[in-house]
């Protein structure tokens, strides 16, 4: 090593005495400066940890429904007093079944038919939605009447709370929703193995529901079905043939600057904006009905478009102009330069694109409350035009509602629309993944 | 006479090039990019107060060996240096080295003229700002116009000052730039092809600046055009496919080189 | 004939002349492909074209002409004294008129009868299942009759129409075929248009978010002065009672105005500092790794749905805030009363803060990486350290940019909707505790828009007054931001 520096007739020379530029005090702002921004990004990903954990961890018992199941005895007595069921089948609809159901319970634990305050407890440890169950199996087989059937009955939304541990049992008795006896049967009813936790199938298949135990987004995803089918049909032809437009053939001139401008300003509009559109033009001028699904479709396209158009623009724009010039060089017209070569080549970035404004879409809310998607809606939509819901519009609603049990069912209908919105983005990242291509 | 005697003195430099201290000493230098291998084992001395010619072809990795000089690989993701470089007698890649204190020593001026988009004191006063060189605005002053006047703009400029750099035409700002690099007083100055982006009028203007300088600064220059390395420098370095070919004293280089591949290169049979 | 079975036939026709245009033109081609000017699928298209385009275009145009022109008949022949009537009375006979004919169409030949014989017709349609409100009077049943004759008249006529013009059109197309015909260029240009008219929609979007809301905002201001709306300071629009209409009620924009700022202003006041650094620290510090991780990571943030948000305001930011405040009472002061309310300015601002990071993230970082390299290079050149170059030569250089995208998260923060709704509260106070509730104007435009709408209320129309304020507020914000940030692009490409 010496060797070589001292090699040719030279040497290095000694270091000259160092200036004092400050080193230190620098060196430390320049450490503070690059904690800021660590932190920064630490607290933002540190909030969508919390966002994310809080609704998890408020939500996941959503998924498990309290059941009660014992044996309900269909006494004639009870349902059909007169025997007229032949002669009116109105009469197997509006029986008392809720009656049956309580009587059924109180046999189980033993209560006194004639102590009515216990046997009103009793009912109130049921959720409403015993009728339409228990109508639902005697309707469908009216043979079940005089026989002894063993039935899982849904409980009532406080008793599914208690049963999770979600409602403080310190309370002075008067504060709370379930009484000390109910608590009693409770445990008694879960040591015995009749009250126990199922996974709950009613969250993704009931409708709206006044009674947390019974709500489900059933009908509402189908309501976002719908709006997603009409948004992809309608704003992908559109909003790419805009882009090819745009990209492709426009001149330059006031015209397409003006429509530039436009797209880009549409891209920022307030969505709550969108909603008052469509209630002023499809409702109000066009007469299409309220709270259908058509019209939340047709606002959520327009909303869309802008993002469609300028993520297509940009996967139009990536594909090198070499592409074009050997196609144009071939004798290819422009119209089969672009629809031959520079729209397949382009198309993973705008499929991309438009999954990203689906999932925009798909859990907009502000608009859809102004086109009277906010209704109370219990049956599945049959077309478009049928009054219908959609699932955020669904959380909100339930976000609203005061019991405890809705706050849960709140957070699993989130983590529903989450899950969603995580597997679209997922197969965004993958088709980009795949087929992207560099240049 | 007076000429006579400088041009005399000059002259008997350049004949004892070879009693030159070193300035700074490279030692089996290597670069890596990711996996690609850009430059290999170079050994590449810069003498004191001399201008350092680097020639080659595109891709030679002459301008790889002047970034190695002053760390500025470092803002290169990815990018790794093997080997040893000193500048006077301290390690360069040494961790004790700060990259901050050995770029105030060795200034770089890059290959397009790069001015901030700020005004033209503004400019060349950023770096004795950042560094504390100067403290009230006499001092300041005083940075600047000694430094312009250096770079030989400032009786293109004095009078605005104030106006932004980015406003000068080509060559201006690329004397502006050797300006800002001049403001700190740095011992080395490294030169990426300067004059690429000028035309032939402001080119002639940085080669004579360049000429000046030496007589304070010690300057490396990659340069792609022969001629230009034949006007400015002293020492010439010739690199072929990230090797070092062949480093001479100038006129030797031109009129009677070594090695082969140089003599090609400069009778224009490749690069 | 129905309208989807019309389109169906006109799709069919269009079909054939496809089939016939591209076969005839393989047949002029003698085998000899070049022979043609186009390939033969050009003239099938041309000829497919043809035959659908205009009788589409027919059908559209009826479908809107013809219910126009018998509505105006069935009024006309309205007896005297009814015509004299005022004109919700005529639209009342007319729904009426059309609820029979509906009824009428249902009923049996016997049914028929029965009413032409002077039944009770309100029972026996009410049996269809059209129910009326009242019993009609004799001329609505003529009425209704004449509405029936002429909508069959009407659909009959389009369809006959309709199809003419779809095989008219196939045949004009078919029989233009040549050698030399240029179908191509024919049908590229029929494409172009459709294109053009595809990015038209654009403009068509934004007329008609400018025309309905403002023909309804003024609407709402010949019953309510411009002033009281744009100067009021008190906000109580008082829902009148359905059918009142009146005007009680004060429409006071100041106060909601207030209360967007002040949130939007909490909001900023988060975002851009977290988000600026995280953009910084992104694009000068971050390893490729680090950033191919963290930077997808932090825009996660901005793809959650707000009503998200808002409901983690809601039932978790919100009780903690309170909370937390009645803590902090209670240590300084030994009574627990807390003195943030669960809805807040600071609940609102701060949830929609994080919501905000990353649109100032990912946008200031696009910015600061568009920075020219060479910038960094000749400040790192000359020793100065990254913070520094980043302070003192980046910042300063991609400034503009960085407003820009300010400006554009601020629009952002203005025209949020879910989180305020469910966490800023329904107030529409004038205070400056960010402790309190306050109200914004997407806040009201929701509450004065759910519920049974009557459309003539100034309790409803306000919403679009708010709407199209909301609207001009946005556009103004972005116009300029998107115009700085234009400016700053072509300064350096």
């Amino acid at each position: 090593m010496s060797q070589v520096i001292s090699a040719p007739a030279a040497t290095a020379r000694a270091a000259t005495p160092r200036r004092d530029i400050g080193i230190k005090r620098r060196y430390a702002a320049e450490r503070r400066f690059r904690a800021y921004g660590l932190a920064a990004i630490t607290f933002g990903l540190l909030f969508l940890f919390l966002l994310v954990s809080s609704v998890v961890s408020k939500g996941y018992t959503a998924f498990e429904q309290t059941m009660i199941t014992i044996p309900v005895e269909f006494t004639e007595s009870a349902i059909d007093k007169d025997n007229e069921r032949a002669t009116n089948p109105q009469k197997l609809m509006t029986a008392n079944y809720p009656v049956v159901a309580r009587n059924a319970l109180a046999k189980v634990l033993g209560v006194d038919p004639n102590d009515r305050a216990s046997m009103r407890a009793v009912g109130g440890m049921l959720s409403d939605s015993v009728r339409t169950q228990l109508r639902n199996i005697v309707v469908n087989n009216p043979s079940v009447i005089g026989t002894t059937q063993p039935v899982s009955l849904l409980a009532h939304g406080d008793i599914d709370s208690a049963y999770k541990g979600q409602i403080d049992l310190s309370v002075p008795e008067t504060n709370r929703k379930v009484s000390d006896k109910q608590v009693g049967w409770m445990n008694q009813l879960a040591e015995s193995g009749a009250l126990a936790g199922h996974f709950n199938t009613g969250i993704f298949l009931n409708g709206a529901s006044s009674r947390p135990e019974a709500a489900g987004v059933g009908v509402a995803f189908i309501g976002s079905l719908y709006m997603m089918l009409i948004v992809l049909v309608l704003s992908l032809p559109i909003g790419v043939a805009a882009s090819i437009y745009l990209e492709e053939f426009a001149p330059k001139n006031r015209f397409t600057d003006l429509i530039e401008v436009n797209i880009n300003n549409l891209a920022a509009v307030p969505s709550i904006v969108y909603g008052l559109l469509g209630l002023a033009v499809f409702i109000n001028f066009a007469g299409l009905p309220r709270s259908a699904a058509l019209v939340g479709g047709l606002v959520l396209t327009l909303m869309t478009l802008p993002t469609i158009i300028i993520a297509t623009r940009a996967a139009l724009k990536a594909v090198p102009p070499s592409i074009r010039a050997a196609a144009l060089g071939l004798g290819a017209s422009k119209m089969q330069t672009v629809f031959h070569h520079v729209l397949p080549l382009a198309m993973p970035g705008i499929l991309t694109g438009t999954i990203i404004g689906l999932a925009h879409a798909l859990g907009e809310t502000a608009p859809l409350l102004l086109i009277g998607m906010v209704a109370f809606v219990a049956d599945f939509p049959g077309s478009p035009l049928a009054p219908s819901t959609a699932l955020p519009v669904q959380i909100y609603m339930w976000a609203n509602e005061a019991e405890r049990a809705f706050v849960e069912r709140t957070s699993g209908a989130i983590i529903i629309l989450l899950i969603f919105l995580v597997l679209m983005n997922l197969g965004a990242i993958l088709l980009r993944r795949r087929f992207e291509r560099r240049w | 006479m007076n000429m006579m005697n400088e041009a005399a003195i000059e002259k008997a430099v350049d004949q004892k090039m070879n009693t030159v201290p070193y300035k700074m000493i490279g030692k089996d230098v290597s670069v890596y990019y990711g996996e690609k291998r850009a430059l290999f084992d170079v050994n590449l001395n810069i003498r004191e107060n001399t201008v350092t010619a680097l020639i080659g072809p595109s891709g030679c990795g002459k301008s790889t060996f002047l970034r190695t000089l002053n760390r500025m690989n470092d803002t290169i993701d990815n990018c790794r240096v093997t080997g040893k470089i000193t500048l006077d007698a301290d390690d360069i890649y040494d961790p004790n080295i700060d990259v901050v204190e050995l770029r105030a020593r060795v200034g770089m001026v890059f290959q397009k003229p790069n001015p901030f988009p700020k005004s033209i004191y503004e400019n060349v006063s950023y770096g004795p700002r950042i560094h504390g060189l100067a403290r009230t605005r006499a001092e300041f002053d005083e940075i600047v116009a000694s430094s312009l006047q250096k770079a030989g703009l400032w009786n293109e400029v004095k009078d605005r000052l104030h106006e932004p750099g980015t406003g000068l035409s080509g060559g201006q700002q690329q004397r502006l730039c050797i300006a800002r690099a001049v403001a700190v007083s740095p011992e080395v100055i490294l030169m990426d092809e300067p004059c690429s982006a000028l035309d032939p009028i402001a080119t002639a203007k940085v080669e004579e600046l360049i000429h000046e300088l030496r007589t304070n600064y010690t300057i490396v220059i990659v340069t792609h055009s022969m001629q230009q390395a034949a006007r400015v420098s002293q020492r010439t370095a010739m690199f072929h496919l990230g090797n070092l070919v062949e480093e001479n004293d100038t006129d030797k280089m031109f009129t009677n080189p070594d090695d082969q591949r140089t003599q090609d290169y400069i009778m224009g049979r490749f690069g | 004939m129905s309208t989807s079975l019309l389109l169906l036939l006109v799709a069919i026709i269009g079909v054939i002349g496809y089939v016939a245009g591209s076969r005839r033109a393989s047949v002029l081609a003698n085998g000899k492909s070049s022979n043609l000017h186009s390939r033969p699928g050009y003239y099938g298209a041309y000829v497919g074209i043809w035959a659908t385009l205009p009788a589409i275009l027919v059908m559209v145009v009826w479908n809107i002409a013809a219910p126009t022109y018998i509505n105006s008949t069935v009024r006309g022949e309205f007896p005297a004294e009814v015509q004299a009537e005022s004109a919700a009375t005529q639209n009342l006979a007319y729904g009426m008129i059309g609820a029979i004919a509906r009824g009428l169409n249902l009923a049996t030949p016997e049914e028929v009868a029965a009413i032409d014989a002077g039944g009770d017709v309100r029972a026996i349609l009410a049996g269809k299942g059209v129910p009326l409100a009242d019993q009609p009077q004799p001329y609505m049943i003529a009425a209704a009759k004449h509405l029936n004759e002429m909508n069959a008249t009407s659909a009959m006529l389009l369809s006959v129409a309709v199809l003419l013009v779809a095989v008219g059109g196939a045949l004009l197309a078919y029989r233009s075929i040549a050698a030399r015909f240029r179908a191509r260029n024919r049908v590229e240009s029929v494409i172009l248009v459709s294109l053009i008219v595809a990015s038209s929609i654009a403009i068509f979007t934004t007329v008609g978010i400018v025309f309905s809301m403002a023909s309804e905002a003024i609407h709402f201001f010949t019953m309510v002065p411009a002033h009281e709306f744009f100067f009021g300071t008190v906000w109580d629009p008082r829902f009148a009672a359905a059918g009142s209409g009146g005007t009680s009620g004060q429409f006071g924009l100041i106060p909601l105005l207030l209360g967007t700022l002040y949130i939007g202003a909490v909001a900023m006041l988060f975002a851009v500092p977290i988000g600026l650094f995280a953009a910084i620290y992104m694009a000068e510090y971050a390893g490729s790794k680090f950033r191919s991780l963290a930077k997808p990571l932090l825009e996660v943030l901005a793809g959650i749905p707000t009503i998200v948000y808002g409901f983690f305001a809601l039932v978790t930011v919100g009780p903690f805030f309170r909370d937390l405040s009645a803590q902090m009472a209670g240590l300084a002061t030994g009574n627990y009363q807390s003195f943030i309310q669960a809805q807040s300015v600071l609940t609102a601002g701060f949830v929609m803060g994080i919501m905000l990071i990353p649109y100032v993230s990912s946008l200031s970082d696009d910015i600061i990486t568009a920075v020219p390299r060479s910038l960094r290079d000749g400040s790192l050149g000359l020793g100065a350290t990254r913070s520094e170059t980043i302070k003192k030569v980046i910042l300063p250089a991609a400034l503009p940019g960085i407003v820009g995208a300010i400006l554009m998260t601020a629009s952002r923060a203005i025209g949020e909707t879910m989180i305020v709704v469910l966490a800023a509260g329904v107030a529409a106070r004038m205070q400056l505790n960010p402790f309190e509730p306050m109200t914004t104007v997407t806040v009201k435009i929701v509450n004065q828009l759910t519920g049974d709408l009557e459309f003539t209320s100034p309790q409803t129309l306000v919403a679009f007054a708010l709407g199209i304020t909301l609207f001009v507020i946005t556009l103004c914000l972005n116009i300029y931001a998107l115009f700085i940030v234009r400016k700053y692009r072509e300064q350096y490409e």
